[in-house]
């Protein structure tokens, strides 16, 4: 995990209140600061919405990757059963497709767990060998932690640490990566 | 503000901080073994060394070790199957359908629960292997084209169905599971103090660090799989039940079959997660976190479901009669008064009677009884599956070829084996995963812990109050 270089240097506030952090969001970009990301032990509602992150569009991807499992099974049904080797069971049609439902479902459910975890873990950069950029090792326990790069931001480091502090960080730190 | 709703009881008790959740959580993984779990781990592995070799002699020798004869051609093997299978589902339906219908409570049993889903499918899984006979072929059941003019697979039988069902519930269980799991690995990886734990749940925890992006997704993908996972279950025992339902065997030849057997298993699957937690939270301490609150809803489960059990094995009588085939109407007499009537009647005991004793609340309360209960209702739940299959087989057509079933000491090995498995895979589970999904039990201490603490956070290891040491402060 490379993509900041050497010198990124973050001021992180740390929050004991999930309910805080949340209002903090608010405060903190009303008072000019661009926020990087904000890291809980939790999902907080809402909070995607308080820092401006779009609407996830996985759900396109999980609909795509569904359908074209289902498709895989409808085709291979209709080339062994009804192709490649035709026969007449119980005086119905070679393509019976009622009695495939059942998998073209399986396949279906299974094409879109796969697909859809799939590309969550490769949109958000997930992965065995990632090393993930901490920037508190709480924020996995109990703390919540707001991360702004100072080098996308025209105030100075003092100005932001009390911009955070008066939202409620109960600290404020340095990380430099 | 939140503010806990009178109305409700809460689901996490003694003033539990988020610090104080990781830390009662992690305790299990960080800590030593205790010599509870020594015990009982060396018991499992001992049991599942025994299961081996009767497997490994089943395979070996063929399955004429078993007692099947040629009458009787499914007994013990498809019993366990559809049986563990069963018990499979709670964990589904407890992670998934719960989820789906916002019940807090799934928070504290959810992660035990499909880890039992799991190991519940594998066991269930090397019954299919076993009953094949010769395992080795076990590929033929999938659609590849072959040496033989590319004869490809039934995609009319319900036994291809079940090849999918099977396979696609225990990958989306997994991936589910694993899923899960993430955030909570990520905790222990940044806890972690020796460098292989910190590589080994580093590599596992994916680089997490919960930023509210992947929060967002995470949700989003939870929920979808939540939603697939809940047709997904119900498709797999509906599937399991058509291996039976599609024949014309009488006594399995019956409509009623899908809803009975998706209602059985959860039905058997909750017992077992009873049984499974009750010793859990009491080995691990873990009684803030599974509650009475929890053993009661989940009993009010096993009640409801048992209910729906009792409702259609009197339906099947009542439709075996009015349908007026003799056939029909011999098969179900036979199973109550024949030679089987022992199986029948601890069936209807122990599914349709003994669930009844939860309508009092201070049995459904009361852990000893929860127990007993539970163990009872997974004896009547195997029973149910072999009075469906060997009472429905041993009498069939012609009486010359009529027989009863005994099973030899391979068909209880082998059984045996599968308890050995799953113990020994979850208690592996029980020391080196948390048992329960910290981060979902972290945000519903809000709204569902009996009292906040002043400060919800807490203090968390290897931190002090006074000063922060993780960073340089900024002065």
């Amino acid at each position: 995990m490379s993509h900041h270089n050497d010198s990124a240097k973050f001021l992180v506030g740390v929050y004991d209140d999930d309910e805080v952090v949340l209002k903090a969001v608010t405060e903190v970009k009303s008072a000019g600061v661009r926020i990087h990301e904000v890291y809980t032990p939790f999902p907080i509602h809402g909070l995607d919405v308080a820092l401006g992150h779009p609407r996830t569009r996985i759900g396109i991807a999980a609909f795509l990757f569904g359908l074209t499992g289902f498709l895989t099974m409808v085709s291979l049904t209709y080339y062994t059963m009804g192709y490649d080797w035709p026969m007449i069971i119980g005086g119905k049609d070679n393509y019976a497709y009622p009695a495939y439902i059942p998998v073209m479902f399986e396949l279906t459910v299974l094409f879109t767990a796969l697909g859809m975890v799939g590309t969550f873990l490769v949109s958000n950069g997930l992965g065995p060998t990632v090393k993930p950029l901490m920037f508190d090792l709480r924020s996995t326990d109990n703390k919540f932690v707001m991360a702004i790069d100072l080098s996308k931001n025209r105030q100075s480091e003092v100005e932001i640490a009390s911009v955070l502090r008066a939202s409620g960080a109960a600290e404020v730190n340095v990380k430099q990566f | 503000m939140h503010v806990t709703s009178p109305v409700r009881t809460p689901l996490v008790t003694g003033g539990k901080t988020y610090a104080d959740v990781t830390e009662d959580i992690c305790k299990q993984v960080e800590g030593k073994p205790t010599r509870e779990w020594t015990i009982a781990f060396v018991i499992s592995f001992v049991v599942l060394i025994y299961g081996t070799c009767c497997v490994f002699w089943t395979w070996w020798e063929g399955l004429g070790v078993w007692g099947l004869n040629k009458t009787v051609g499914w007994a013990w093997d498809i019993t366990n199957f559809v049986w563990w299978v069963g018990i499979g589902h709670a964990g589904t339906l407890i992670s998934a359908i719960l989820l789906l219908f916002r019940m807090k409570y799934r928070t504290s049993i959810n992660r035990a629960a499909e880890a039992m889903t799991i190991f519940a499918v594998l066991c269930a899984a090397s019954f299919i292997l076993m009953h094949m006979g010769r395992p080795w072929l076990a590929y033929w059941a999938l659609p590849l084209p072959n040496a033989f003019g590319s004869l490809w697979v039934n995609f009319n039988s319900p036994l291809v169905w079940d090849v999918f069902a099977i396979s696609t519930y225990f990958t989306v269980s997994l991936v589910f599971w694993y899923m899960g799991l993430v955030p909570d690995l990520a905790t222990i990886r940044d806890r972690a103090t020796s460098k292989v734990s910190r590589y080994i749940y580093g590599a596992f925890s994916l680089g997490w660090n919960g930023g509210a992006k992947t929060w967002a997704r995470y949700e989003y993908i939870s929920l979808i799989l939540a939603g697939i996972s809940t047709p997904l279950v119900l498709s797999v025992h509906t599937i399991v039940s058509m291996d039976f339902a599609t024949s014309v065997i009488p006594g399995w030849h019956t409509t009623i079959f899908p809803p009975y057997f998706v209602a059985g298993a959860i039905f058997s699957g909750f017992a077992m997660v009873q049984n499974l937690m009750l010793i859990t939270r009491v080995v691990f301490k873990l009684e803030d976190y599974i509650t009475f609150e929890h053993i009661e809803s989940m009993n009010k489960i096993i009640t409801l479901t048992g209910s729906i059990v009792g409702v259609a094995y009197i339906t099947e009588f009542f439709i075996a009669w009015y349908s007026g085939v003799e056939y029909e109407r011999y098969a179900f007499l036979n199973r109550m008064l024949g030679p089987y009537w022992w199986a029948y009647w601890a069936m209807m005991t122990c599914n349709v009677i003994s669930p009844q004793l939860f309508w009092s609340r201070k049995i459904r309360r009361s852990v000893t009884w929860t127990f007993v209960l539970s163990v009872i209702v997974n004896i009547g739940m195997w029973f149910e599956r072999f009075v469906i299959i060997v009472t429905s087989l041993h009498r069939d057509y012609l009486p010359s070829s009529w027989a009863m079933f005994s099973p030899t000491m391979f068909d209880i090995g082998d059984y045996i084996f599968s308890f050995g498995l799953f113990f020994t895979l979850f208690l592996l589970f029980a020391k080196f995963l948390p048992v329960i999904n910290m981060f979902e039990v972290k945000a519903i201490i809000r709204s569902a812990s009996e009292k906040l603490p002043k400060s919800v956070s807490g203090v968390a290891k290897g931190e002090s109050v006074t000063s922060p040491t993780f960073n340089k402060n900024v002065e």
